[in-house]
């Protein structure tokens, strides 16, 4: 954000630039090297990948992909994963949004409680819960509909979410807010129509939580779903890759096809990144 | 928003009975609006986190499994009207029966889990922190190609964990993978890496590693970038050296952040369930298992035994709490208000 050029600094030594530089692209190569492999490898039919033998390229073919596409029900679970994902974004940012808002400005009662809350239920190991929380999920008849993996993973993004976003609506000051009551601004037009647009950066940060949260989540859609035409991608893809003989040629491809959604997500949020990041989790 | 109330303000009134119904009602006049908005929050919490979770410690004193959950059996007879009876094998309260077996290892390896899953957390947690840092450090400053940087950093973050933990485990393959061909180009013997219980937990801790560091590096940079520069300038004046003004500016000018991010993160490492799930399976022979993934498999593997997971749910939760209380007292000592 802040690219201010420190005109005062003494320029870095060409030993010291390298250095950095070569640090930075060996980090990055670590960081996008096995992404780039899987990719790499989702180009190559399968017995070039079970080879031992260390290849970029060989006999690049797309039939990986064309497999995944046309034999599997991948448009319909890429939907679903859609409608899962979309829903839990929305409702994710509008919840963590006034729930941190309302943390952030009013001192009433439960609020120190309320954020205690949202930190233990970090704590929870999911793995556990799933059992639970499927014995009421059925006692509210809504196993194997999309309903239940949006509020499990309303569950998961939430608390997190409206945390964050309560350390950066502190960041917003508070004088704008009276400023509009002045205005005559109810205090849900002050958070929708003055608060919220000025914490962008930090919704675009829940955005990418929330979308991500439900976008490659498993165990709970594996134990929610029942039926394939139901199947969020993530699941949907394990489906067909036996446990004991797994056909890693159609894994890397769907591996991709998972991956190019949630990268496209990330591509628009990245410049917010570190701003909307910036003041969430300073004060609990 | 405060709407004018009914009655004057009597605090000091000694008959409790007018007070009290009157304080409550100026509360509610005074808070309904930002309980109104916590409030949907704070259903979806209490039905499907804390509604489980007190069943779940409920569920611990019991032997309750898939077995023998339901309260009757019903049979259908010749005539073809059921008949039901009580299952004599019905669950029932066992007081502390499931902790003593947990803890004495009578099911599950407790404290091997418990120790490995110590490892596990110290090692990713200091790594998320050390290199999240010191990428965060180098990219808080003017130089070329800084977005890029920032952008092929942050990446590994948008790929969801099962991909990561499916890539890691390719690349590990003992036959074909990456590591290993690597490995053989510079003239090292290939490694079965999931023969061996540390070597596996190694790939283990890689995987997520790679996964975790973006997020402290996101959050680190935003740390740093709300340091005011003039305390900088100030300090270069004063001919402070780039490593004094690192230990004395940007450290404890980071610290509400590395606090709250360290703390997190030893939280989702501790209960990180897909990578050690999928990355190593528990090989060889479960040594690799961390609490979360062994008490899965204890619990679920084979005859469905909630009971044991409810078990091992509470002392997994205990054990954070325990933590996170000690370490907001550490904090507290020092001086911090968080």
């Amino acid at each position: 954000m802040s690219r201010v050029k420190r005109p005062g600094r003494s320029r870095r030594s060409p030993a010291r630039s390298v250095l950095l530089h070569g640090t930075l692209l060996m980090a990055s190569v670590i960081a996008i090297g096995p992404i780039v492999w899987v990719l790499l490898s989702s180009l190559k039919p399968g017995y070039a990948i079970q080879s031992s033998e260390l290849t970029l390229f060989r006999d690049t073919t797309l039939a990986n992909y064309s497999y995944v596409l046309t034999e599997t029900n991948f448009p319909r679970w890429f939907l679903n994963s859609v409608i899962v994902a979309a829903f839990t974004m929305g409702i994710g940012i509008f919840l963590s949004a006034t729930t941190g808002y309302a943390v952030s400005r009013f001192n009433f009662p439960g609020r120190r409680p309320l954020m205690m809350v949202f930190l233990v239920t970090q704590m929870f190991p999911v793995a556990i819960l799933i059992v639970p929380i499927y014995t009421i999920m059925a006692r509210l008849g809504l196993i194997n509909t999309m309903p239940a993996l949006i509020i499990a993973y309303l569950t998961i993004a939430v608390p997190f979410c409206a945390w964050m976003l309560k350390g950066y609506f502190d960041s917003i000051p508070t004088s704008l807010d009276e400023a509009a009551a002045l205005d005559g601004c109810g205090p849900f037009a002050t958070f929708w129509r003055v608060v919220l647009p000025l914490a962008r950066p930090a919704v675009a940060v829940t955005a990418f939580y929330t979308f991500l949260t439900a976008w490659g989540e498993v165990a709970y859609a594996s134990a929610f779903i029942q039926t394939d035409n139901k199947f969020t991608l993530a699941y949907g893809l394990q489906q067909f890759v036996p446990q004991f003989n797994p056909q890693w040629e159609y894994l890397t491809a769907a591996a991709v096809l998972v991956t190019v959604p949630a990268g496209l997500v990330f591509f628009f949020a990245q410049k917010h990144l570190v701003s909307g990041l910036t003041a969430g989790g300073t004060k609990g | 928003m405060t709407t004018v109330t009914a009655e004057p303000a009597s605090p000091s009134t000694p008959s409790g009975r007018s007070a009290r119904p009157s304080r409550l009602r100026r509360s509610w006049d005074k808070h309904w609006y930002a309980w109104a908005m916590v409030l949907p929050v704070v259903i979806v919490l209490a039905v499907l986190i804390f509604y489980p979770l007190f069943r779940g410690i409920w569920l611990s004193f019991t032997n309750l499994n898939e077995a023998n959950q339901v309260a009757e059996i019903c049979t259908k007879s010749i005539t073809g009207s059921e008949v039901c009876a009580d299952n004599p094998n019905k669950w029932e309260f066992v007081g502390l029966d499931n902790y003593v077996r947990v803890l004495t290892g009578e099911v599950g390896e407790f404290w091997q889990w418990t120790g490995t899953t110590l490892i596990w957390t110290f090692v990713c947690v200091a790594f998320h922190f050390g290199l999240g840092l010191g990428l965060a450090t180098m990219l808080n400053r003017p130089m070329r190609f800084r977005g890029l940087y920032r952008v092929l950093l942050v990446l590994p973050w948008a790929v969801p964990a099962f991909v990561s933990a499916f890539a890691w485990k390719f690349i590990f393959n003992e036959r074909f993978g990456l590591a290993n061909a690597l490995l053989s180009a510079v003239g090292i013997d290939p490694v079965s890496w999931f023969a061996d219980r540390w070597t596996a937990l190694l790939t283990a801790i890689v995987t997520n590693i790679w996964l975790g560091v973006p997020f402290m590096m996101v959050a680190l940079l935003g740390g740093m970038q709300t340091i005011p520069s003039e305390l900088y300038e100030a300090a270069e004046i004063d001919g402070a050296s780039a490593w004094q003004r690192f230990k004395n500016i940007t450290l404890p000018g980071l610290r509400p952040v590395s606090m709250t991010v360290i703390l997190l993160g030893t939280i989702w490492t501790f209960n990180m369930f897909p990578i050690i799930f999928l990355v190593t399976e528990g090989q060889p022979a479960g040594q690799s298992e961390i609490l979360v993934t062994g008490a899965y498999r204890a619990a679920f593997e084979g005859i469905r035994n909630y009971s044991l997971a409810s078990t091992y749910g509470v002392l997994i939760l205990s054990i954070l709490l325990v933590f996170s209380v000690f370490y907001r007292r550490a904090l507290r000592k020092q001086g911090e208000v968080w």
